[in-house]
């Protein structure tokens, strides 16, 4: 009997015991009518094969393991970044539940959002009703300064109109006639979390702006991060930045506070997030400002029909990345970008400086959403690295093909490749056939990290197997150290554990390194 | 009933009516069913008399816009019942988000290797776009069915998980899978598990079960020789390896478990359960109904049992052992006394530390009241409980597990279980993954009750003394004391303060 009192064995230690060894044996034999493990050996094997790549990347119809999610998620985390704001996701009512466990999972933080619960009935008859009922209980129950409704794609397949329901609702009482209900269509069978981002922050930005006039407040500019899981540390390393160069500036959808809330005793169903007085200001700033080019593509347009001057970055990491973040406020803004900043960036330039011999020629596979993929291969280059596999399941054909012009500024981005609309499957045999030295991506990685033995390096949204790597900024100068430091210690730990071996490798285990 | 239970369902009456003010008059009547305070259990001549009574309405759809905490029918069939079947492909069949937000969260445990003979950590989806919605998904079906094929040609089967579009835009998934059934001479399952169908995950199960009768049952010669000691386990889904844990005690009691169902499940398992003497359900809510569909067809009695705590496993063991007689009711007592020393190590180690803990539990399935025991076991006692999902019989279950005076609270909002938490500041929640953190925010230690938050197994004895580890650890850990700043005038209100 393995278990003890004293010492109280959990299931990684229980299951290795050998009497459960011996009867999972046991059961494999008698009742699970296995292959024979020869088969399965063989077919391991095939599937790291050239062939199994080529059958595997022709792949049209199957998608295995996506490093994408659908759209509500990413409105829902949208709205999270406004003032004491309520997701209401008008649909099935399972997919709201899927969004703030999917969401609490990363941020280790409640997630609150409503659903309208819609049913069979609903299917036949739309959703109105629900819509009506669910938005009187939510604004009773959970005093929001205003409810952002997003849809499932239950809702847009019977084709629920949002704005004629949120309307009627309305006349019926169940919010003040001047209450504040945003909205966006995000179907999930279009695009993935970060359009749903997009027509959310759209949405509460045509909420406010619309027939609104615009008394243009020169040199003050507003910035949408983009959907982020590093946000809470991103938002506030961007602040400080901002707050250091003395620009003025609003961060349209601030998830920051929300996700990172105190542990005093108090449950904060609100916390932070962009004032609504403030997202109204907003429409007369000089210029909006993209942090993530391919989460803000309609907002961009909506507010360059506003009038506004816009630009779109790529997840600002790196050097260059956030050079061209700060020069482009700086230009706006008309601040000089001061030399607590400029030091910052020599301490980055410094650190690379040191440690460039162990990242030289280093290859890396990078998968994510398509910003921080680009963001992610451009720093690579910076240090020397090269990018061999860039994926992003969300990616499009203008992504593919931005990539590739980044790729081409740089001698390190010679070999690399760049896979749109690819799955973390696709990866498996990338890994396998055109193998790297490390891989960048998310939780899911994981998996290819067993089966191809690449280390994993966790930047991306959503990490759930690690802790509080989110509350760390990613961005600017700052975040580049993190970032660096990060790769150097996954290689450095690596390094170690293959020099440990006592009596056989006694020399390389150095104590410099 | 003792003062004390009758003082605090005198609380716990006092808090439901404070919540159900807070709502528009039509929800507050909706919402008062579903909430009430277990009242004295009946005597019944002739049977065991419950401990009390629960009596709310259940199974009902939930009202919108309240946050409430309920999965879907997908959730119910492809999370719970099919996922867990390792030699299976499960597809999510439509856009992308369901089988992503469920891809690997359930910790149902296997051994395999994984993506060539076993598929359950994976995401097969899919992925539908407009066109797919436009123009219907059934070709697509075929061809990703070709791709499977391809590319994991050692997978005993596939299910169809239907997402909601599936049912909206009328694809006949089952002519699909009776073609490809028919090429492949392969197991392919459609199941209709719409998330908009039934009122939160519990159709999902049942449709789950159906399946199972309609396209898996008498599709095969069976080369099966049944012993008479054969038993399935029913409802078990091996989270952090509870099937394990609960299959070593049957093992030792000198029965054969055929199949399990569904944690770490093969087909083959699922295939040949009809031929077993006897199925024991663990959760029956999930999948009580094909055990009645045993009965009936295959003449296999079923039984519940509860493999949580010593109290409850003992018991069981004799339940289950006397239907076999008595050599194995001989061996039973052998494994009970043989485990008896560890138990009593367990219990002594941390009774001090528990005895008098309160907890609130709201869960889904069977833990609502499957987990009572174990925490009396300790000392502990439960002081509300609800379902998010529970049928009526759950609640008439409940009432034998559950003391006078208990707050029940079924299809709970979320606005609910922060004021009654609030209200009660129990020692202890156990929820999932969307109430842990607010729970924690107020001070009040939790554990998730549907993963193990991570931990696990907590069936049979050796997962008692993980459990018991793990609320020990949970209520005694020292960050719960350093919640005050010291410079902070304190404040006359308990430490829990519910979102208002």
């Amino acid at each position: 009997m393995p278990q003890s009192a004293e010492k109280v064995l959990d299931h990684a230690p229980l299951f290795r015991e050998a009497e459960y060894r011996q009867m999972l044996a046991a059961k494999k034999l008698n009742f699970e009518c296995p292959h024979p493990d020869e088969i399965v050996t063989d077919q391991r094997e095939f599937t790291k094969t050239w062939e199994y790549r080529d059958k595997n990347l022709a792949r049209e119809a199957l998608v295995v393991n996506p490093a994408k999610a659908c759209q509500p998620l990413g409105a829902v985390f949208a709205a999270a970044g406004f003032e004491r704001t309520m997701s209401f996701v008008h649909g099935s009512q399972g997919c709201v539940a899927y969004y703030r466990s999917h969401l609490s999972r990363h941020f280790k933080e409640p997630s609150s959002a409503v659903s309208s619960s819609m049913t069979e009935d609903a299917a036949v008859f739309g959703g109105m009703k629900n819509m009506i009922d669910g938005l009187a209980n939510t604004y009773k129950l959970y005093d929001p300064k205003m409810i952002a409704v997003s849809t499932t794609c239950m809702a847009e397949v019977i084709g629920d109109d949002l704005h004629s329901f949120i309307e009627n609702a309305r006349q019926e009482g169940s919010v003040p006639q001047d209450f504040e209900v945003p909205y966006a269509h995000t179907p999930a069978f279009v695009g993935s979390h970060v359009d749903g981002y997009d027509a959310m922050v759209k949405g509460v930005l045509e909420n406010f702006w619309k027939g609104k006039q615009r008394t243009v407040l020169a040199n003050t500019v507003n910035i949408i991060p983009g959907f982020d899981g590093f946000c809470v540390g991103n938002n506030r390393e961007l602040k400080r930045l901002l707050n250091l160069m003395g620009v003025s500036y609003t961060l349209i959808q601030d998830a920051s506070d929300q996700f990172d809330t105190p542990s005093d005793g108090e449950f904060r169903m609100y916390d932070g997030g962009t004032k609504i007085e403030d997202v109204q200001a907003a429409l007369n700033a000089e210029a909006t400002l993209s942090l993530q080019h391919y989460n803000t593509r309609k907002t961009l347009e909506y507010c360059q029909e506003v009038g506004q001057e816009t630009a779109s970055f790529h997840y600002p990491l790196g050097v260059e990345a956030t050079d061209e973040l700060l020069m482009r406020v700086s230009e706006i803004s008309g601040k000089e970008i001061p030399e607590a900043i400029t030091r910052e960036r020599g301490r980055l330039v410094d650190a690379m400086a040191d440690s460039q011999s162990w990242l030289h020629g280093k290859k890396y596979a990078i998968y994510g959403d398509p910003d921080f993929v680009h963001a992610m291969a451009r720093f690579v280059m910076e240090t020397g690295g090269e990018p061999t596999h860039c994926l992003a399941t969300n990616g499009t054909n203008a992504w593919e093909a931005e990539m590739k012009k980044l790729l081409a500024t740089s001698s390190f981005g010679k070999d690399a490749q760049v896979w749109a609309g690819k799955d973390l499957w696709a990866m498996r045999s990338l890994l396998f056939t055109e193998p790297v030295d490390l891989l960048i991506g998310n939780s899911y990685g994981k998996y290819l990290e067993r089966d191809t033995g690449t280390p994993l390096i966790r930047l991306m949204f959503p990490i759930f197997d690690r802790h509080h790597h989110h509350r760390f900024p990613l961005i600017g100068y700052q975040g580049g150290l993190r970032v660096l430091t990060t790769i150097l210690d996954k290689i450095f730990d690596k390094l170690d554990r293959e020099t440990m071996d006592p009596g056989v490798t006694d020399y390389s285990f150095d104590l410099t390194r | 009933m003792s003062l004390d239970s009758q003082n605090s369902g005198a609380l716990h009456t006092k808090l439901i009516e404070q919540v159900l003010s807070r709502y528009p008059d039509k929800t507050a009547k909706r919402r008062k069913k579903h909430l009430s305070v277990a009242t004295r259990g009946q005597e019944l001549a002739g049977e065991t008399q419950a401990l009390s009574e629960c009596d709310v309405k259940s199974n009902i759809k939930s009202i919108p816009g309240v946050m409430t905490i309920r999965g879907c029918a997908y959730a119910g069939s492809k999370g719970v019942v099919w996922g867990p079947v390792k030699d299976m492909v499960h597809l999510s069949h439509g856009p992308v988000g369901c089988g992503h937000y469920s891809w690997s969260q359930r910790r149902n445990y296997y051994v395999g290797t994984t993506s060539i003979d076993s598929f359950v950590t994976m995401q097969f989806t899919s992925d539908f776009q407009e066109k797919d919605i436009v123009f219907g998904g059934d070709k697509k079906l075929e061809k990703i069915i070709d791709e499977l094929e391809d590319l994991f040609p050692l997978s005993k089967g596939i299910t169809i998980q239907s997402e909601c579009p599936i049912g909206l835009i009328g694809d006949d998934i089952e002519a699909v899978s009776r073609k490809k059934t028919k090429e492949y001479e392969k197991t392919i399952v459609p199941v209709r598990c719409e998330g908009f169908r039934g009122v939160s995950q519990s159709l999902g199960h049942h449709i789950a079960n159906d399946a199972i009768r309609d396209w898996v049952f008498e599709k095969k010669e069976l080369k099966f020789e049944a012993g008479p000691y054969d038993v399935n386990v029913i409802g078990d889904y091996n989270i952090g390896g509870d099937a394990w844990a609960s299959r070593i005690l049957l093992e030792e009691m000198g029965l054969r478990v055929v199949g399990n169902w569904s944690g770490d499940a093969t087909l083959a398992e699922i295939e040949r359960a009809p031929k077993a003497k006897l199925n024991l359900i663990h959760c029956y809510r999930s999948m009580n109904y094909i055990c009645r569909h045993m009965e009936e067809k295959y003449g296999v009695p079923w039984m519940e049992y509860n493999f949580f705590g010593p109290s409850q496993i003992e018991s069981s063991m004799r339940n289950i052992a006397k239907h076999f007689g008595p050599d194995i009711e001989e061996k039973t007592e052998y494994v009970i006394a043989k485990y008896r020393p560890l138990v009593d190590a367990v219990i002594d180690k941390y009774w001090s530390r528990l005895e008098g803990r309160t907890v609130m539990l709201y869960v889904g399935g069977l833990r609502p009241r499957h987990v009572v025991s174990a925490y009396e076991d300790l000392g502990m006692a439960i002081v509300g409980t609800g379902y998010e999902f529970g049928h009526n019989d759950d609640y008439q279950r409940t009432g034998h597990y559950v003391q006078e005076g208990t707050l029940i609270y079924d299809d709970v909002t979320g606005y609910e279980l922060e004021k009654f938490i609030e209200g009660i500041r129990p020692d202890l929640v156990g929820s999932g993954i969307k109430e842990k953190y607010p729970v924690q925010k107020m001070g009040i230690p939790f554990r998730q009750m549907h993963s193990w938050d991570y931990s696990g197994p907590y069936h049979g004895y050796d997962g008692f003394a993980i459990f018991a580890r793990d609320m020990d650890l949970a209520i005694n850990n020292p960050v719960w004391d350093l919640y005050d700043a010291p410079w902070k005038k304190k404040s006359a209100q308990p430490a829990a303060i519910a979102a208002e």
